[in-house]
């Protein structure tokens, strides 16, 4: 009676959350013409001029993302506990602070900023990796963070010192190997975080890969909805992806 | 000691420049924004914030965010504990939380499509229905106002629930039902007595943020909603994009002052209940 009544529950709930995915697989690819089935939305995704730029837009923002994340979070946060523990507590209000100032918020405040950096940079959907730096810190953070603790990073630093690595050595060759697991999951997130966000890059009035699929919805329904079911789709893999990885850490 | 202590923080600059530059600046301009009309200090466009048009965004998404907070917390917890009953390692378990990350925290724009698919004009649902039942799923397209935006949005909220709540549930130890049970309590006891008031700030604290997620939420809402205003967020895309709203510039600096506002007071208010589950979670 239980076991029913468990497996009564994961079929509604399985049903109520997969249902939308596979409608999007079965609209995606329906012929509305002649009926039966068709790629053609599919094959929108790379013969689509617009959109298959935006895609490439899209990926090129999540890896620059990463990087600019990287490159400023992971010395920033073996700095704070190794050198300047006072300002450990703040670096960590900070990162999670754009889990409480909405991203709608932040792009109301950004036209200043954004007209300066049209100004020295161009004007390019890329400047947007700025933003989207602030956007993942949360994530990026939590991250790193149980990765750093879970090393004994004082250790590890001062061994490399006093052999003689100067601090660039110290955090690109030993610590990094060693949070080898945080750093690609706080990529992982990023990438994930980058390619589906809508709010700041509409708003801003860049063309990344969300705004064209929102463009290409009020004429071409299926186009868009391939498009959100491949993204969708890649969140998943890249994450269960993660979780699997992690699992195996473990076991060794 | 000063002199070090400068020299010591100069490696934290690019850190606290990005965060400040594209962080704090804009959420100052905001607040500043708000409250700073024709060089000077001045209300007007708080006051816009009690006309009718801003009264009734915020008291549909207000509606909006408490109904899918309610109805997401309170299937997500029952998600949560169907889960929580695999094993750990599960490959089930893991796949349905990587599912739940991603339309929880990373859907957007497409979570509104699934749905267009679904049950849409010509959604794959509604094509069905008409076909088998005769009735006409999509009819007045409610799918497009505020009922619409409900359903789309618990479609969110209970994946968010699962992994917020999902710890709070599995810090619940099998000890303590033990000794429980060992009492000559029954299960229903335990669970009256033990589980649920241990468990009530964390699925409160969640319910919270999950409110706070509905409401701060711009994404799936203007990918669905393409005519009109119905909500705050929707309201700020519109003063954004025509600045006439009203007859006011700024106004979205009102609106975005606003939402920081009711954001702020829901997540102190969440932090505060996360404290008290923190005393046993561990």
């Amino acid at each position: 009676m239980r076991t029913l009544g468990r497996a009564a529950l994961w079929v509604v709930f399985g049903l109520f959350f997969l249902f939308p995915l596979y409608a999007m697989a079965d609209f995606s690819t329906r012929n509305l013409i002649q009926g039966g089935r068709t790629g053609a939305a599919w094959a929108n995704l790379f013969t689509d001029e617009a959109l298959y730029q935006a895609i490439i837009t899209s990926l090129l923002l999540s890896l620059l993302t990463v990087v600019a994340m990287l490159v400023v979070l992971v010395p920033t946060m073996i700095w704070v506990r190794l050198r300047t523990p006072w300002a450990r507590g703040l670096v960590e209000f900070l990162c999670l602070l754009p889990l409480t100032i909405p991203a709608l918020v932040i792009v109301v405040g950004l036209k200043n900023v954004y007209l300066w950096v049209t100004y020295l940079l161009g004007e390019s959907a890329l400047t947007l990796t700025f933003v989207y730096v602030v956007l993942v810190l949360p994530f990026a953070y939590r991250a790193l963070d149980a990765a750093l603790s879970a090393i004994d990073l004082q250790t590890l630093a001062e061994a490399a010192r006093s052999l003689g690595a100067g601090w660039t050595t110290t955090i690109v060759r030993v610590v990094v190997p060693n949070i080898a697991s945080g750093v690609l999951s706080a990529a992982f997130i990023s990438v994930a975080v980058v390619l589906g966000e809508y709010t700041i890059a509409s708003l801003s009035g860049f063309e990344t890969l969300q705004v064209q699929i929102v463009l290409i919805g009020k004429s071409d329904g299926p186009t868009s909805v391939a498009a959100s079911l491949a993204v969708l789709l890649f969140g998943f893999v890249l994450l269960l992806v993660l979780s699997l990885l992690s699992r195996r850490r473990r076991r060794t | 000691m000063l002199f070090r202590r400068l020299r010591d923080s100069i490696p934290l600059l690019p850190f606290f420049a990005v965060v400040a530059i594209f962080l704090i600046v804009p959420t100052v301009t905001v607040l500043i924004g708000a409250v700073y009309d024709e060089g000077g200090f001045s209300l007007a466009r708080v006051q816009a914030l009690f006309t009718e048009t801003a009264l009734s965004a915020l008291s549909k998404s207000v509606l909006l965010s408490g109904s899918t907070a309610l109805l997401g917390a309170i299937f997500g917890a029952l998600l949560a504990w169907l889960i929580v009953t695999r094993p750990p390692e599960s490959l089930v378990r893991r796949t349905v939380l990587s599912l739940c990350s991603v339309l929880a925290q990373f859907g957007g724009v497409a979570l509104a499509f699934a749905f267009l698919a679904t049950i849409g004009l010509n959604g794959v649902l509604t094509l069905w229905v008409q076909e088998y039942l005769g009735a006409n799923l999509a009819g007045s397209g409610w799918l497009y106002g505020l009922p619409g935006l409900i359903l789309v949005y618990t479609y969110f909220q209970i994946p968010l629930m699962v992994i917020v709540f999902l710890p709070a549930l599995e810090g619940l130890r099998e000890q303590w039902r033990e000794a429980a049970i060992s009492l000559g309590a029954s299960t229903w006891q335990y669970w009256r007595e033990v589980a649920v008031p241990l468990l009530t700030p964390a699925f409160l604290g969640s319910a919270l943020l999950l409110f706070a997620n509905a409401f701060a939420a711009y994404a799936t809402a203007a990918a669905l909603v393409s005519q009109g205003s119905p909500i705050v967020p929707l309201l700020i895309r519109s003063a954004l994009t025509s600045e006439v709203v009203l007859g006011q510039s700024g106004f979205a600096y009102a609106l975005a002052l606003e939402m920081i506002v009711v954001v702020a007071v829901v997540m102190v208010a969440y932090n505060l209940l996360v404290r008290r589950t923190a005393r046993w979670l561990r």
